[in-house]
């Protein structure tokens, strides 16, 4: 498959956003002027560009726990998620939501999940939806290994594929179920096995390599859209940070030569490197692309920052829809 | 269908009411479909989805995988993505497996993204003791669901009910659990032809009364009735109100009767230990205290799961002769 100069950027554009954002956002969080917890994406920035790469505004996406990621990669709005962590009115939720519900129904996102696997079954829902009014629109499920054990991730394969739904179901395997390693948690060292079990194809991907999850990603979301039913794809990622936060909560599960080991295999260091060699890009133009995001944000936050809190008024707001 | 010679109302068991209210609300909206186990091919093992594959085909009428959960996340996708879902639980039991899509997920959705997401889901159920079924294929379970902000609950008592409840369930933008009850399945009653809808968040005023308020849930209203006609005799005049939703509850229908009557007694088939009847007792107090003649009382289910056997699940279930004793007590005391 040729990959367009074009293409290359968008990638690069988009893991820079989110590696940028998710920077500030534990920077924010760790200094106490982001209140509560947040799950930081970093690292696995390959995999969230590389899928929405192939998306439309009109398709739909299920997030998790860490879903700043693929809102960002799915044109999530800087100003209005720093605002949404910031507990202000003008976040995407009105601040009812924060990190781990962030959501904008516009662009197709249904929202990060504090429930692990809670995503799956409403992305298998959104697929029927497609399938049901003929729109041609896809929905992905992003998951992580530790939610494959769940019985909500299940039952959703099993009916994507017993009704050929257009959805993809997409595994970053980062290798823990919060701090339990995946040796310890299923004794596959493959989740995209799972996928016979289901009647679906099980594709294995580099999650570190944003060319090779968008051009596995381009298959599955054809394959979606041509109505031949979901597809199991599972791209092997890493978290550079901890569960929570950038340092964490000091818990011992992992050794720092892994962490080195998996920093080396930077997704965005090597799209720049390829980026470089093959000639469509200078390095002057790619620390550009770091540079103006980088104002984008701080824009953003000073956004977030100075946004009125949410009125007392609003506490019972939508609960339910009175229309 | 030929027209009845006499303008006599139509009559119709509580099951064909279900199926009826199914089928217009079907009719009525492209973007209505029904899923869950056996409610297709097999018309659902209760009957209540007989004929609705062979009217409106497999696209819209769909069986399921014996899979709750995942029922219930297609019917919150599903709904937040336009259309409008009927899911199918089949015993109200079940929900143990579906509960997580449905606290975490269906109720929270449309508040956690700030109003940005409509979920007009509906999910039938079957509820309710006393056809020997033991204790995980009869329970009634409404308070766990009164108990989530997010979700409304219907529980209807009669065959119009059932219809017009239903009906307006589908056309609410939120999610809502109609929970019927399997012992009323063949109960006969009027219901008329065209569709209607019954509004959510009112009372039903079932009978009239003056000196005593039996407030009175799904099967239980029957039994209540039946304990007022008799009650009756011995001078005791109850006004018997089904709240027909639970939650939102009319609590203000509930209030001005109290007031009036200056007695209550709450009744549902639910254990008592924290169920409905504890909230509305509550607020009665807090509402009515003034006006009370008496301690409100509550008649409800033992602190116990269902038993099988008939001869425990009698003793196990509130029936009219226990709800006319509880009233003689509140009454004696008031005296």
């Amino acid at each position: 498959m040729d990959i367009s100069k074009e293409t290359l950027f968008d990638l690069h554009h988009r893991m820079v956003r989110i590696r940028i954002f998710e920077e500030e956002a534990g920077k924010l969080m760790e200094s106490a002027k982001i209140p509560g917890a947040l799950h930081l994406y970093v690292g696995e920035e390959a995999v969230a560009a590389g899928v929405m790469c192939n998306l439309s505004d009109q398709d739909q996406i299920t997030s998790t726990h860490r879903g700043h990621g693929h809102l960002v990669a799915k044109g999530g709005d800087f100003k209005k998620m720093y605002a949404e962590l910031y507990g202000r009115s003008t976040g995407y939720c009105g601040g009812k939501g924060g990190s781990m519900h962030i959501s904008d129904m516009d662009l197709g996102m249904l929202g990060a999940n504090g429930i692990v696997a809670g995503g799956p079954p409403i992305a298998m829902g959104a697929a029927f939806a497609n399938k049901y009014k003929g729109n041609g629109n896809v929905a992905v499920a992003f998951f992580g290994d530790g939610a494959s054990n769940e019985g909500a991730f299940h039952e959703a394969a099993n009916m994507a594929a017993t009704w050929k739904l257009p959805l993809v179901l997409c595994c970053e395997n980062n290798g823990y179920g919060e701090f339990t390693p995946q040796a310890n948690h299923q004794a596959i060292k493959d989740v995209a096995d799972r996928a016979v079990g289901y009647g679906m194809p099980g594709v294995v991907c580099d999650g570190m390599d944003a060319v090779a999850v968008y051009e596995a990603a381009h298959e599955a979301v054809a394959r979606a859209r041509r109505g031949e039913g979901p597809t199991l794809l599972e791209c092997k990622t890493y978290r550079f940070f901890d569960h929570v936060g950038i340092r964490g909560i000091g818990l011992s599960y992992r050794s720092d030569d892994e962490v080195m080991e998996w920093k080396k295999r930077d997704a965005i260091q090597a799209i720049e490197k390829r980026m470089i060699e093959v000639g469509v890009a200078t390095a002057e133009e790619l620390a550009a692309v770091h540079d103006r995001v980088k104002i984008e944000a701080a824009e953003a936050i000073a956004f977030g920052e100075a946004s009125p809190w949410p009125d007392e008024s609003t506490l019972l707001k939508d609960v339910y829809n009175n229309d | 269908m030929t027209q009845a010679p006499t303008s006599e109302p139509r009559k119709l068991p509580y099951i064909l009411a279900i199926t009826e209210g199914l089928r217009q609300s079907l009719a009525a909206d492209e973007n209505v479909f029904l899923a869950g186990e056996d409610v297709a091919g097999a018309g659902s093992v209760f009957g209540y989805t007989r004929g609705l594959l062979a009217e409106f085909g497999a696209k819209r009428v769909i069986d399921t995988p014996i899979s709750e959960e995942g029922i219930m996340g297609l019917g919150v996708g599903a709904s937040a993505c336009g259309l409008r879902p009927i899911i199918d639980l089949m015993f109200m039991d079940f929900i143990g497996e579906c509960m997580d899509e449905v606290l975490n997920q269906m109720a929270k959705m449309r508040y956690m993204f700030g109003g940005k997401a409509t979920l007009p889901v509906t999910v039938t159920t079957m509820s309710g003791a006393g056809m020997n079924l033991a204790a995980q294929h009869s329970q009634s379970l409404e308070a766990w669901l009164c108990h989530v902000p997010g979700l409304k609950v219907v529980m209807p008592s009669t065959p119009y009910d059932a219809k017009g409840l239903l009906i307006s369930a589908v056309r609410d933008n939120n999610p809502v659990f109609v929970v019927f009850h399997k012992g009323l399945l063949g109960m006969p009653g009027e219901v008329p032809e065209e569709p209607y809808a019954i509004p959510l968040g009112k009372a039903n005023i079932v009978r009239p009364g003056s000196n005593f308020t039996i407030i009175a849930t799904s099967k239980m209203v029957h039994e209540a009735t039946k304990a007022a006609a008799e009650l009756a005799e011995d001078g005791i005049d109850v006004e018997v109100i089904d709240p027909r939703t639970v939650q939102p509850l009319d609590s203000e229908t509930i209030i001005n009767s109290v007031k009036k009557t200056h007695r209550a007694l709450i009744v549902h088939e639910a254990v008592r230990f924290g169920g409905l009847g504890a909230e509305i007792a509550a607020q009665i107090q807090e509402e009515a205290f003034d006006f009370l003649d008496a301690p409100v009382g509550r008649v409800g289910a033992p602190f116990s799961p269902v038993p099988f056997t008939p001869a425990l699940e009698k003793a196990y279930l509130p029936n009219a002769d226990k709800i006319k004793a509880e009233v003689k007590r509140i009454v004696g005391r008031a005296g």
